[in-house]
């Protein structure tokens, strides 16, 4: 594709943002490779948006440096920065055709006419619109719209495409469409990009590296597979993925859970009472055996059936546990059933009470 | 029961609309009936006063110092309300009470108070800028922002002010581009309501420009009345139908926009 060029790095520098006392991001810090895609993946408050309009230059920083390719832009105006953004609300030019708004960038980057038509048309046809460019936004619908403020992003070959949770006001299944749309036309860009979401399964669907923001700052960053499978912190644990609580006692580098003997992420922590993070996915549920003696048995509350897994809730008398597994798996098990609950013995993150992770 | 009532609300739409319409129209009409009177108990029905109108200097200096300052106040108007209403929505949120109460403030002074403040500054407007008439705009521009700025600002709450602007701006745009390029297609009928309100209030201006001595069009109008009834009510007339005229034809300037989005 013509407009595909080397991607451009991209780097936060001890970032800070306050507003009127309550600190948004503190000390922020990511180096973006060229043409990365990395996501910011928080609840709302956790200062990602603010990171973003912050690179974008929408915002002011009270420290720290943006610096892309190597310049530093922390005081360039917004409309000097060469960034592409996608926002969150519908952000079309209601007067303005699809085309147009495509077109809009280019102009005030005085390319020509007829390189602007043609760029604006391969812009179009590589998100899909090739049989909408006359159309207003408000003949189209919001995923189209987005798909348009996403041709008219890239039209002006930005240094860093910003996505501002792009996603969120469309329905489900359009969603999770345009968010493979994104990934592939990012692929084939090549544009470095920073993707701002609250959305777990989105963050680790689309991105190169996911980063987990909590009170800003990354709590961790890194590969998808690594945050789901081996977060660093409680938080993450509990924020990326749905995590059981179990109580446990950690002794000598392990944790006991109801008996169950559990290796710690980290070996070295303290002994004494603690939390054990454990995946729905690491719990196996079985209704046979010996259903009196084990202090993992109880009584089916719920199934729910996913496709091709199944989530069951299993009530242990003092706590519930969740527990997800192969549909196959599930079998005769119904709400009401008498299980047996077995823990993988995969390495776990354990929570003291005094940190609790917040609330997804 | 439905079609009842249906059959009752229509006659009532009737009956007002011919009520209202009666209470506009006829005080129109009588004023032209006047207008046209012939000299005499007998005499037919003549346009003397009317074709007479040209032949009063005054008059016409009157009408056009009137057009003059409606065209530059309306203009001034939204050459200043449009930038910093935009720049307050964007920056300043806090500020927007403030700024609502202040642009509201002149309904709430009567215009013989306002021409109390104003006699100084024109006096020395005129003695060191300019005595010319089109320096009433000032004053005017006051008058007018009560009502240019609950125009503009239903306008611009119809739009996405935030987003538009910082999309424009990600795009390459400078303010000036955004607000002339992004913000105000957007708010075009805002902007039509708006000058047309200043229009028609500068029409109608008397007490202002008639204490600090400036003829314009109602103050000719009233000194003319007083030689000459027949052509004034004459000009009354026409600078009514003229307002009119005006209102129709810029309300007809914004129609294309809303037919292609209801096409939508």
């Amino acid at each position: 594709m013509s407009t595909a060029r080397p991607g451009i790095e991209v780097r936060l520098e001890n970032l800070s943002r306050r507003y009127s006392g309550v600190t948004a991001l503190d000390g922020l810090n990511l180096t973006m490779a060229p043409g990365e895609l990395v996501a910011l993946l928080g609840p709302s408050g956790c200062g990602k948006t603010t990171a973003l309009r912050l690179v974008a230059g929408l915002e002011d920083a009270d420290g720290g440096r943006v610096v892309i390719g190597g310049q530093d832009v922390t005081n360039v105006p917004a409309n000097k920065r060469e960034i592409g953004m996608v926002f969150q609300a519908y952000s079309l030019f209601p007067h303005m055709t699809a085309m147009q708004n495509v077109e809009f960038g280019m102009q005030l980057h005085e390319v020509g006419p007829a390189e602007r038509h043609k760029r604006a048309c391969e812009m179009l046809d590589l998100v899909g619109l090739s049989a909408h460019v006359n159309k207003y936004a408000n003949q189209m619908s919001g995923g189209q719209q987005q798909r348009v403020a996403l041709a008219r992003a890239l039209a002006i070959e930005p240094k860093v495409l910003l996505l501002d949770e792009p996603l969120s006001a469309l329905d489900a299944r359009v969603r999770a469409r345009l968010r493979d749309e994104i990934r592939r036309v990012q692929l084939e860009v090549g544009t470095t990009t920073l993707f701002v979401t609250h959305d777990q399964e989105e963050a680790l669907a689309i991105a190169d590296r996911v980063g987990v923001m909590n009170a800003g700052h990354i709590e961790q960053l890194g590969p998808p597979t690594a945050i789901y499978s081996r977060p660093a912190t409680p938080f993450v644990a509990e924020f990326v993925g749905l995590t059981n609580r179990l109580a446990g006692v950690v002794k000598g580098g392990e944790v006991e859970v109801r008996g169950t003997r559990l290796p710690l992420v980290e070996p070295d922590s303290t002994d004494g009472p603690a939390i054990a993070l454990v995946r729905p996915e690491a719990v196996s549920v079985a209704a046979d055996g010996d259903l009196s003696q084990s202090p993992l048995v109880g009584s089916v509350i719920s199934t729910v059936f996913l496709g091709a897994t199944s989530r069951v809730t299993v009530d242990l008398g003092d706590i519930t546990v969740l527990a997800q597994l192969p549909t196959s798996a599930v079998g005769a098990i119904t709400a009401g059933t008498r299980v047996r609950l077995s823990l993988r013995r995969d390495p776990v993150l354990i929570a003291r009470d005094d940190k609790a992770p917040t609330e997804a | 029961m439905i079609r009842g009532r249906k059959a009752k609300l229509q006659v009532f739409r009737i009956v007002a609309f011919v009520l209202f319409g009666g209470f506009f129209v006829m005080p129109i009409y009588a004023m032209f009936e006047f207008s046209t009177r012939g000299n005499g108990a007998d005499a037919p029905r003549t346009l003397a006063n009317w074709q007479a109108i040209g032949t009063y200097p005054d008059m016409v200096a009157g009408i056009v110092n009137s057009l003059e300052l409606a065209a530059i106040t309306s203009i001034a108007i939204l050459v200043v309300l449009v930038p910093t209403m935009v720049w307050v929505r964007l920056r300043l949120p806090r500020l927007r009470r403030a700024i609502e109460l202040i642009s509201l403030l002149p309904l709430t002074i009567p215009a013989i108070v306002l021409v109390v403040g104003f006699w100084p500054m024109y006096q020395w407007l005129g003695n060191n800028v300019s005595d010319s008439i089109l320096t009433l705009s000032f004053a005017y521009a006051i008058l007018v922002l009560p009502y240019a700025y609950r125009a503009l600002d239903a306008g611009l709450a119809a739009i996405d002010v935030k987003t538009l602007s910082e999309a424009a701006r990600s795009l390459g745009a400078g303010w000036p581009t955004v607000i002339w390029r992004v913000i105000v297609p957007n708010i075009s009928s805002a902007l039509l309501n708006a000058a047309l309100l200043s229009v028609a209030l500068v029409l109608g201006e008397y007490t202002i420009a008639n204490n600090l001595l400036y003829p314009n069009l109602q103050v000719s109008l009233v000194s003319l009345g007083r030689t000459n009834a027949g052509v004034s009510i004459a000009v009354a007339v026409a600078s009514l139908l003229f307002a009119f005229a005006l209102l129709i034809a810029i309300s007809f300037v914004g129609r294309p926009r809303r037919m292609r989005s209801e096409v939508a």
